[in-house]
């Protein structure tokens, strides 16, 4: 019979996984759901992202400062991928083709900056828990747990009760109808691109926080995080913090519980019954 | 002079010219490491090693009088690239010589095209010797035709030797293949001892999250935990614990990524495989003295965060001596020759001797039931060897 502390840890593991897959779903959610492109180079982007936190961090910035820098460049890194895409009128299938050839190009750009090698992020973070009874809490897990519920929040309310939202909304419903309307779709889209690779460069710091890093471990991710991109809803900002939690509990409590070896059959299994239930949301 | 005399002694200067050209063509060595994708990390030790013993045997004027050249191709840690990339080394680029890639798949790949050419391969990191079947492969990491049991036995010898030796284990595992069979191996040998197995955990390779399986650990409370794991899943699961506020009373780790491991505080006491740490007396050898000196130096060039020599570093320097020892000791480029002679001669490495024995029981060129390997344990923040007592770091003990 397993412990209350067994059981309670593991489910507050799979609280803080499930916020990291919601947080790594977050811009992947938004860019296929609103801009119809399944943007694989997210995932580099993250990395991007944790490497970039990891060398300023090194430099003596503080990982959280980090993102005072990285955010911004990252929008704009966004806009020029968006600028890309729209110019040679890229549909959604060949976006898939082609962000994976950015994924590429990328991996290989951080292996020849910082080796194919494990890095460390050595930050006061990490060694910062608390003890509640017999559990126990880390700083960084609960940085990135806070940030990913403040982020699919704020962008849940930005798109719901602001006239920017609603032309977002509009823009991704019926792009041609929104123009007619007066809206500027193109320069919406634009700083769209530019938020989803902000939320890549974000989701990358909550990464360097926690894991060491390697370039081929982006693709360690890519399975869980559509599983949870899909059985959010695409384009739904709290779809994937939800169906992260959801994924994330699941999976720690087989751990726990079972074998860990049946974990990953967890998430896909969550997938499949969620495009045979709710296939209208897909 | 006449005409004919002339035209002969043009002619004759053109042959003898055209024979130095040949002897100055350098002997060219082909191969393949995971230069990208997730055997990365440790390819980029094994292309260190490997540069830096082509530096110093050109240095000493090559192999046979003629100059080195390594031909290294990127097989992506994928082994059906590995495949195609020896095939074109050996029949597009006509190398001389090749020696195997990094890890099980990827070597597997080779030995295939190796075979089919008939040349001889040197390899130094394959999980699962009892599937070769090849007679011109030789393993030079030193590890035995059945680690399945020769490696539980090695920790299991040490763990008993520890001031207090452990009377329950929990044994906690990935399913990569070269590790899993490692590990149920310990199950046997751990229950022939007489030792309480208390929990058996097995993951996917590729799993990311340690934390239930840390607390599952944690709630068995095992004397000694024996996890197989290799790179940066030992550290996952190191960090696992941390967050928990819990350390073993004794672990160990397969093969774990020795730099990040060790800066994890709970890491301290863990123990793991090797063949070479950088003190006495590995480093008693004046060449491997000389090679730790110049692997550092390159590591720190290449960008490495952890310019350390261990296992890895030792066993793929160690695969370029046997290759020298063997060109040397056949006098000959020649695969078969090559390996007639390492057959009939074992050969000192920096990691110690190896030898290749024909074993009737075993898979070809392997040694059943013992090896080189070592047990290091982290003590103060470096890895030193404690087992066996003859290799002990000087004034280290078990802890």
């Amino acid at each position: 019979m397993p412990s209350a502390a067994l059981l309670g840890q593991s489910l507050l593991a799979g609280i803080f996984a499930g916020a990291l897959y919601g947080l790594l779903g977050l811009g992947l959610t938004l860019a296929w759901g609103m801009l119809r492109q399944i943007n694989l180079a997210h995932f580099a982007l993250v990395f991007l992202g944790a490497y970039l936190t990891y060398q300023l961090s090194a430099a003596g910035f503080d990982p959280l400062v980090t993102l005072a820098i990285i955010a911004p460049a990252f929008f704009v890194l966004g806009i020029a991928l968006h600028a890309l895409l729209a110019r040679f009128k890229v549909n959604p299938l060949n976006t898939l083709l082609i962000t994976f050839g950015f994924t590429v190009m990328l991996e290989s750009l951080i292996q020849w900056i910082w080796s194919a090698d494990y890095r460390r992020l050595d930050s006061h973070y990490a060694g910062v828990k608390w003890k509640i009874g017999q559990l126990f809490v880390t700083l960084p897990e609960l940085l990135t747990l806070g940030i990913a519920c403040a982020l699919a929040l704020a962008t849940w309310a930005l798109l719901r009760y602001t006239d920017l939202g609603r032309a977002l909304r509009a823009t991704a419903e019926d792009a041609p109808m929104a123009a007619a309307f007066g809206v500027n779709h193109k320069l919406l889209a634009l700083l769209l691109s530019g938020a989803c690779a902000s939320f890549a460069a974000v989701a990358g710091t909550c990464l360097a926080l926690s894991y060491t890093l390697a370039p081929s471990q982006m693709y360690a991710w890519i399975g869980v995080v559509f599983a949870v991109v899909m059985i959010g809803g695409l384009g739904n900002p709290l779809g994937p913090l939800v169906a992260g939690l959801v994924i994330g509990v699941s999976e720690a409590l087989t751990m726990a519980l079972t074998a860990p070896a049946w974990a990953p059959l967890v998430s896909f299994s969550l997938l499949i019954a969620a495009l045979l239930l709710r296939p209208e949301k897909f | 002079m006449t005409f004919i005399t002339r035209a002969a002694a043009l002619a004759a200067a053109w042959l003898l010219g055209v024979s130095v050209v040949q002897a100055q063509q350098p002997v060219r060595i082909g191969s393949t490491l995971s230069l990208t994708g997730p055997l990365g990390p440790t390819s980029a030790i094994h292309k260190v090693a490997g540069d830096v013993w082509i530096d110093e045997i050109n240095l000493k004027g090559g192999l046979l009088g003629r100059k080195v050249e390594w031909l290294l191709k990127d097989d992506q840690s994928r082994p059906d690239l590995a495949r195609t990339l020896y095939e074109q080394i050996i029949t597009v680029d006509k190398v001389d010589l090749i020696i195997g890639p990094y890890a099980t798949a990827n070597i597997l790949s080779a030995m295939g095209v190796a075979q089919r050419y008939n040349k001889l391969i040197l390899h130094n990191s394959f999980g699962t010797p009892r599937i070769v079947k090849y007679d011109l492969q030789f393993p030079t990491s030193g590890g035995s035709g059945d680690p399945e049991n020769a490696w539980p036995n090695l920790v299991l010898d040490a763990a008993a030797a520890a001031p207090r030796p452990p009377k329950t284990l929990a044994i906690v595992t990935s399913k990569f293949p070269s590790l899993h069979f490692i590990s149920v191996g310990a199950r046997d040998i751990a229950k022939k001892r007489g030792l309480n197995e208390v929990l058996w955990l097995e993951w996917e390779f590729g799993n990311r999250e340690f934390g239930p399986i840390a607390s599952r650990i944690k709630d068995a409370r095992p004397d000694f935990v024996f996890v197989g794991a290799t790179g940066l899943d030992a550290v996952m699961m190191l960090e696992a614990m941390k967050k928990i506020d819990y350390q073993p009373p004794m672990h160990f780790y397969m093969f774990p990524s020795p730099g990040p491991t060790a800066k994890v505080a709970e890491a301290r006491g863990a123990m793991a495989f090797t063949t070479f740490e950088e003190h006495a007396p590995f480093t008693s050898n004046p060449r491997a003295a000389q090679f730790v000196k110049a692997f550092h130096e390159r590591a720190k060039q290449a960008g490495l965060p952890d310019t350390a020599v261990d296992l890895h570093a030792s066993i793929a320097y160690s695969t370029w001596q046997t290759l020298e020892a063997a060109v040397n000791g056949a006098k000959s480029l020649d695969d078969k020759a090559m390996a007639q002679w390492l057959r009939a001669n074992p050969v000192e490495t920096i990691m110690g001797r190896l030898s290749w024995p024909t074993t009737p029981d075993g898979p070809p060129n392997y040694m059943m039931g013992k090896d080189i390997y070592k047990v290091k344990q982290l003590q103060d923040g470096k890895w030193v060897v404690v087992w066996p007592k003859e290799f002990a770091a000087p004034g280290a003990k078990l802890q």
